[in-house]
C-alpha cells in the first residue's frame, strides 16, 4: 500500500448541462483516486454519470457542458525532464489539454470499433498520425512504431494490416486496433468506456486479457467504465458504483463482490443470473433511475429503495467508512449507527456464500 | 456527523408510504404545444410568418381597395416616381403601380400555392409508391422520373409556349412537369428510411395493409419533413414564374406579375429606378420570408430534437 | 413430449442475392421445435442467423426453401387468408431496440390496441380501451400512460409497451428478438421477470433470441445454439450447459463471464475458430444423444468430440 502512488485525484466534482428542459445535474459531487499501475471500474446505468466523469478527465465535455466546480488534479513526469508535474485539469484551458493530456498522458478507448474509426483512412495511418501530431516523429518512425503496435495488439501479419481500411476487419480486431491507436502515445492513463460491450462474449474475453497483458507491460493505470459485472469482476482491483451523478459505494473488488453493503448495489448484482440461479424471481430494482433535469431532495435511490429510511427523503447521505476497511465505502443512511439493521436479501446472499466457497475465501 | 440535524423519526423505514413499485413517466405535453413553442423561440420564423402574412393580406385587399386598376392607362401621368397619390408611382404607361404590384404579387402568390399542391399530390404520391413498394416498381418509376428530369426545363417550356396561349394556366402546367421531381426523391428517401423501422416490421408483424402502414405508420413520421420542402419550392416557383415573365415566356401585357413589372421596369432601370426596385423588393421579401418561415418549421416540428 | 410442438421448424434455408456473384446465406438449414408453454433459446453471436431465423419464422421474410408449421398449418409458403389471419394474431413479436419499436407519433393507446384495430377485434370503443387498460395493468404500467407518448417512457417502459402490444392479441407463440439486449441490467431482470410471469399465466410458448448466455439458461426450457447459419447443437437447458458437446458451444459457454472476481480473474476461455477447426457444417448431419439432444458433426467428428 506505501508505494502506491496517486495520479489522479478527482474532489467534489459537480457537472450539469445547458438543455431545452433546464439545467441536468448530471454528476453531483464525486470524489475519486487512481493509482500507479491500478485498474479501476465505474460501474452504472444509463444516467448514473459514468462516461460523464471521464469525459471531463479528457477534457471532452459537450460544449453545454460546465463543470460547476471541483478538481481534478493529475500527476505525471516530463518524458524529457523527468520533472514531476501536477496540474488541476478543470483550471486547464482546452487548447492546453488537446496538447499536454489528450492522447497523450490520458488515451481513450471507445464502445463502438466502428464508429471510432475513420472508415476512410487507413488503420496505418490512423495509429501514425497522432505520433507524428503529439511527438513530431518522421513518418519513418511513426511507421516502425506502429507495426510495433500491431502486434503487441496481438494482429498477426501487422505490416499486411498496415494498409487495411477498417472495414475490412473484424470486430474484434477493429478494437484492437482502437486499443494500438490508444497505446500510440505512450500515456500513463488508459480510459475504457465499455470497450467490449459491442463485441461477441467470445471475443470480449480476449480483448480484456489483452488490456490487462499490456497494462503489466507498460505500468499503465486503467479506468474501466462498464455496467457489465462480469468485466468488472475480470479486470478490476477496485469499484466505483455510480449512481444518479454520485458514487453510492466504492471500495476493493472483493469488498464490493464478496460485502456489499448498498441497496443499489445488492440490485446490481443480483440482477445477473448467474449459472445457478434457479430462483422463480430475479430480484429486481423496481423503477427507473431519477430525471436528472429535477431538483433531487435527500437520496436519488430512495424512491426505488425498499429499505428507504424516513431520513433518506429529507437529506442526502453522505459517504460511510465501512467497519474494518480503509478502502470500503458506502454513502447510505442505512450505515448510521442508529439506523436499523439491514441484511442483504436472501438470494444474494446465498449466491455469495456460494462464490466465497468456489474462491477458497 | 455532527453537521446533520436528525429528526426523532429519521431512521424509520419509510416502508408502506411510498410505493416503489409506481413507474414515473414525465408529464404529458401535446405535440402541437410543444411544436408551437419552439416555433415562438425562432424569432427569424416568426418575423418571416408574420411578412407572409402581411403580404397576402396586402394583396388580396388592396387591388380592391384602389381607386386605380391595374390595366388603367394614363399617358398623362406616365414615368412618376413615388408620390402621395400614387404611392408606388406609375410605370411608362401612366399605370399606378401601388395596384399593379399588389396585384402581381397576388398572381404570384396563386402561383406559389399551385406549386405546393402539384408537389404534394404529385411528388409525395409518386414518391411514396416508389419508395414503399421497392423493387420492380421502384426502378421502373424512378427510371421515368430520371428521362423527365434529364429533358431540360426551357426546352419543355418553349414547346408549350408554340402550342399554348402564354398564361397563368400554361405557367402553373409548365411548373407541373418539373417541380415534383425534387419533392418526390425527398419523399422517397424518408420512406425508404422510415420502412425498416421497427416500429413498422412491428406493424407488419401484426397484420397491417400496405395502406394502413402509409398513412399510419410512415407518413406521420416524415410529414414533417414534406411540410418544410413544400414550404422551399414556394420560392421557387414565385421566382421561376417571375423569370418566366422576365425573358417574355411567362404573362403578356396588360396582364401584371411580379416578373412581368421587374420586366417592364427593368428597361427603365437608369432613368426611373422605382419602377424595378419596387417589385424586387416585394419579391426577395417574400422569397425571403418562406425561407425563413420553413426553416422555422422544419426545427419546430423535428421530433429528433426533443429530449428526454 | 406427447404434445404436438406449437412451431416445427424443418430444414429453414434464408438465403439474401447480393449481386449475380454472391449470396449470403444467412440460415442454412435450421430444424427444431417448440412447444406449448415452454421456451425456446435460440442463442448466437453476430452473424449467426439467429435473428433472421426469427423474422424468416414471422414471415417478414420470404423463406428460400425449408417448412414452417404453425399450429398445424404450414406458413412457409403462399398462405390463404384464413393462414395469414392466424400468423398475424397468433405468432407475435417483440423487438430489440426500444426506442425504435414504437411510432414516436401514435400515443400508447394506438400503439397497443393496433392489432385489436386491425383485425376487428372489438365491438365498441370502450371494450378496446378497457382491453388496453388490462393489459397495461399486467406489464407494470397504468392507465395514465395509455395517452401519452413514447418519448415520455424510459427504455424498460417502452420494452413493456412493446410487449403488451403482442399480448393482447393472446398468442400462442411470442418470439422475443434479442429482446432484452439493448436494456440497462436491472431493467433487463425486471423484464425477464414479466415475461416468465406471462408464460405462467397465459400458457404462451416464447423463442428467445439472444445472445447472453446467462440469461438464456434462465429463462429457457431448450436451447439451440446457432453459428454461420447452422444449428450446432440443440437439447434441453441442463443437456447443453452440464453436458455440452460441440467444441462451438463448449468455446461459448467457456467465455460467460462469472460474477467472481477471484475466480473471473483466474479463468481464460477456450478458443474456437471455424476456419481452422477442420470442421464443415455443410457436411453435416444431426447425430442423436438424447430424445431432445442433438449435434451438428459427420461421423468421425462426433467420435472426436465425445472423446473430449
Amino acid at each position: 500500500m506505501e508505494n502506491r502512488e496517486r495520479i489522479l485525484k478527482i474532489r467534489d466534482l459537480h457537472i450539469s448541462f445547458k438543455t431545452d428542459n433546464g439545467k441536468v445535474n448530471a454528476i453531483r459531487g464525486v470524489d475519486f483516486d487512481l493509482y500507479k499501475g491500478e485498474t479501476i471500474a465505474i460501474v452504472g446505468e444509463s444516467g448514473s454519470g459514468k462516461s460523464v466523469t471521464t469525459k471531463a478527465i479528457m477534457g471532452i465535455l459537450a460544449s453545454n457542458g460546465v463543470i460547476e466546480k471541483g478538481s481534478i488534479d493529475y500527476v505525471w513526469y516530463d518524458e524529457n525532464t523527468g520533472e514531476r508535474q501536477e496540474r488541476d485539469i478543470v483550471k486547464m484551458k482546452k487548447d492546453e489539454i488537446q496538447k499536454i493530456i489528450r492522447g497523450r498522458k490520458i488515451a481513450m478507448v471507445f464502445q463502438d470499433p466502428m464508429t471510432s474509426l475513420n472508415p476512410t483512412m487507413t488503420i496505418g495511418k490512423q495509429i501514425m498520425e497522432p505520433m507524428i501530431y503529439h511527438y513530431h516523429k518522421s513518418k519513418e518512425e511513426a511507421y516502425a512504431k506502429a507495426v510495433e503496435l500491431l502486434e503487441l495488439v496481438g494482429i498477426t501479419d501487422a505490416e499486411k494490416r498496415m494498409g487495411n481500411y477498417p472495414h475490412q476487419l473484424s470486430g474484434g480486431m477493429r478494437q484492437r486496433v482502437v486499443i494500438a491507436i490508444a497505446l500510440s502515445c505512450d500515456p500513463y492513463v488508459l480510459i475504457c468506456d465499455e470497450p467490449t460491450t459491442a463485441l461477441d462474449v467470445t471475443i470480449q474475453a480476449k480483448i480484456l486479457e489483452l488490456i490487462k497483458e499490456i497494462q503489466r507491460k507498460k505500468d499503465l493505470s486503467v479506468i474501466y467504465i462498464t455496467h457489465d459485472l462480469g468485466v468488472v469482476a475480470k479486470v478490476a482491483d477496485y469499484v466505483n458504483v455510480m449512481y444518479a451523478g454520485k458514487i453510492v459505494e466504492t471500495g476493493t473488488i472483493n469488498e464490493i463482490f464478496y460485502d456489499p453493503r448498498h441497496p443499489y448495489t445488492w440490485g446490481l448484482l443480483s440482477a445477473m443470473p448467474d449459472l445457478d440461479t434457479d430462483d422463480e424471481e430475479l430480484y429486481t430494482i423496481p423503477g427507473a433511475p431519477p430525471n436528472l433535469a429535477h431538483e433531487i431532495v435527500g437520496d436519488a435511490f430512495a424512491p426505488r429503495n425498499q429499505f428507504a429510511l424516513n431520513i433518506d427523503l429529507r437529506i442526502d447521505p453522505p459517504m460511510f467508512d465501512v467497519p474494518g476497511s480503509e478502502t470500503h465505502k458506502c454513502a447510505s443512511w442505512l450505515m448510521h449507527e442508529k439506523a436499523p439493521k439491514v441484511e442483504m436479501p436472501k438470494s444474494l446472499k446465498r449466491r455469495i456464500e456460494k462464490m466465497k466457497k468456489e474462491a477458497g475465501l | 456527523m455532527d453537521k446533520f440535524e436528525f429528526l426523532p423519526d429519521d431512521f424509520e423505514f419509510v416502508g408502506d408510504k411510498q410505493d416503489i413499485t409506481k413507474d414515473q413517466v414525465t408529464p404529458a405535453v401535446p405535440f402541437w404545444t410543444d411544436v408551437w413553442r419552439r416555433f415562438r423561440k425562432n424569432k427569424g420564423a416568426v418575423i418571416g410568418a408574420c411578412v407572409i402574412i402581411l403580404i397576402t393580406l396586402m394583396a388580396i385587399f388592396m387591388p380592391m381597395f384602389s381607386s386605380y386598376k391595374f390595366d388603367a392607362i394614363d399617358s398623362a401621368s406616365a414615368n412618376l416616381t413615388p408620390n402621395g397619390v400614387h404611392w408606388f408611382g406609375t410605370d411608362n404607361f401612366g399605370r399606378d403601380l401601388w395596384v399593379r404590384t399588389w396585384e402581381g404579387t397576388r398572381v404570384s402568390l396563386i402561383v406559389a400555392f399551385a406549386a405546393v399542391v402539384i408537389d404534394v399530390v404529385l411528388g409525395i404520391t409518386y414518391g411514396m409508391i416508389s419508395g414503399y413498394f421497392g423493387g420492380m416498381v421502384d426502378s421502373v418509376m424512378q427510371r421515368i422520373q430520371e428521362i423527365l428530369n434529364s429533358i431540360p426545363t426551357l426546352v419543355i417550356l418553349t414547346l408549350l409556349m408554340t402550342v399554348l396561349d402564354p398564361s397563368l394556366f400554361t405557367i402553373i402546367f409548365a411548373l407541373m412537369f418539373t417541380e415534383w421531381i425534387g419533392m418526390s426523391r425527398i419523399t422517397r428517401a424518408q420512406v425508404l428510411k422510415i420502412k425498416e423501422e421497427e416500429f413498422v416490421l412491428a406493424s407488419r408483424t401484426l397484420g397491417a395493409s400496405h395502406f394502413f402502414i402509409i398513412f399510419k405508420e410512415v407518413l406521420p413520421n416524415i410529414y414533417s419533413q414534406l411540410i418544410v420542402m413544400a414550404m422551399m419550392t414556394i420560392p421557387n416557383a414565385i421566382f421561376y414564374e417571375a423569370y418566366l415573365s422576365f425573358v417574355g415566356l411567362g404573362l403578356t401585357v396588360p396582364q401584371a406579375s411580379l416578373g412581368v413589372l421587374i420586366n417592364d421596369g427593368f428597361k427603365y432601370f437608369l432613368s426611373y429606378p422605382h419602377m424595378m426596385a419596387i417589385p424586387v423588393i416585394v419579391l426577395a421579401l417574400l422569397m425571403l420570408s418562406f425561407n425563413l418561415f420553413g426553416d422555422g418549421l422544419r426545427d419546430a416540428l423535428d421530433p429528433t430534437m426533443k429530449e428526454m | 413430449m406427447s404434445t404436438e410442438p406449437i412451431l416445427k421448424v424443418t430444414d429453414l434455408k434464408q438465403h439474401f442475392k447480393i449481386n449475380r456473384k454472391f449470396t449470403v446465406k444467412a440460415v442454412d438449414g435450421v430444424s427444431f421445435e417448440v412447444y406449448p408453454g415452454q421456451t425456446y433459446g435460440l442463442v448466437g453471436e453476430s452473424g449467426s442467423g439467429k435473428s433472421t431465423t426469427g423474422r424468416s419464422i414471422i414471415r417478414l421474410y420470404k423463406p428460400t426453401s425449408g417448412s414452417i408449421v404453425f399450429n398445424g398449418e404450414e406458413i412457409s409458403g403462399k398462405m390463404s387468408a384464413k393462414k395469414i389471419k392466424l400468423l398475424r394474431t397468433k405468432m407475435q413479436m417483440i423487438f430489440q431496440d426500444p426506442m425504435a419499436c414504437l411510432n414516436p407519433r401514435m400515443k400508447v393507446m394506438d400503439i397497443i390496441a393496433e392489432g385489436l384495430d386491425i383485425h376487428h377485434l372489438y365491438s365498441t370503443k370502450e371494450e378496446r380501451e378497457q382491453k388496453v387498460y388490462d393489459i397495461l395493468n399486467l406489464v407494470g404500467l397504468s392507465k395514465e400512460h395509455a395517452s401519452r407518448y413514447p418519448h415520455q417512457f424510459s427504455g424498460g417502459q417502452r420494452q413493456r409497451i412493446g410487449i403488451a402490444r403482442a399480448l393482447i392479441m393472446d398468442p400462442d407463440l411470442i418470439i422475443a428478438d434479442e429482446a432484452i439486449s439493448a436494456l440497462d441490467v436491472s431493467i433487463q431482470a425486471q423484464v425477464v421477470n414479466l415475461m416468465k410471469h406471462i408464460q405462467k399465466e397465459y400458457g404462451s410458448a416464447i423463442l428467445f433470441i439472444a445472445h447472453d448466455l446467462s440469461m438464456v439458461k434462465y429463462i429457457s426450457d431448450y436451447i439451440g445454439v446457432l453459428h454461420l447459419g447452422h444449428l450446432v447443437e440443440t437439447g434441453t437447458t441442463e443437456e447443453i450447459f452440464t453436458n455440452p458437446i460441440h467444441p462451438y458451444t463448449k468455446s461459448l459457454l467457456s467465455a460467460i463471464p462469472s460474477p467472481n472476481p477471484v475466480v473471473e480473474k483466474q479463468r481464460t476461455s477456450l478458443s474456437y475458430d471455424y476456419a481452422t477447426s477442420g470442421l464443415d457444417y455443410e457436411a453435416g448431419t444431426q447425430h442423436k444423444i438424447s430424445d431432445t439432444h442433438y449435434v451438428l458433426a459427420t461421423d468421425e467428428d462426433l467420435k472426436k468430440f465425445l472423446a473430449e
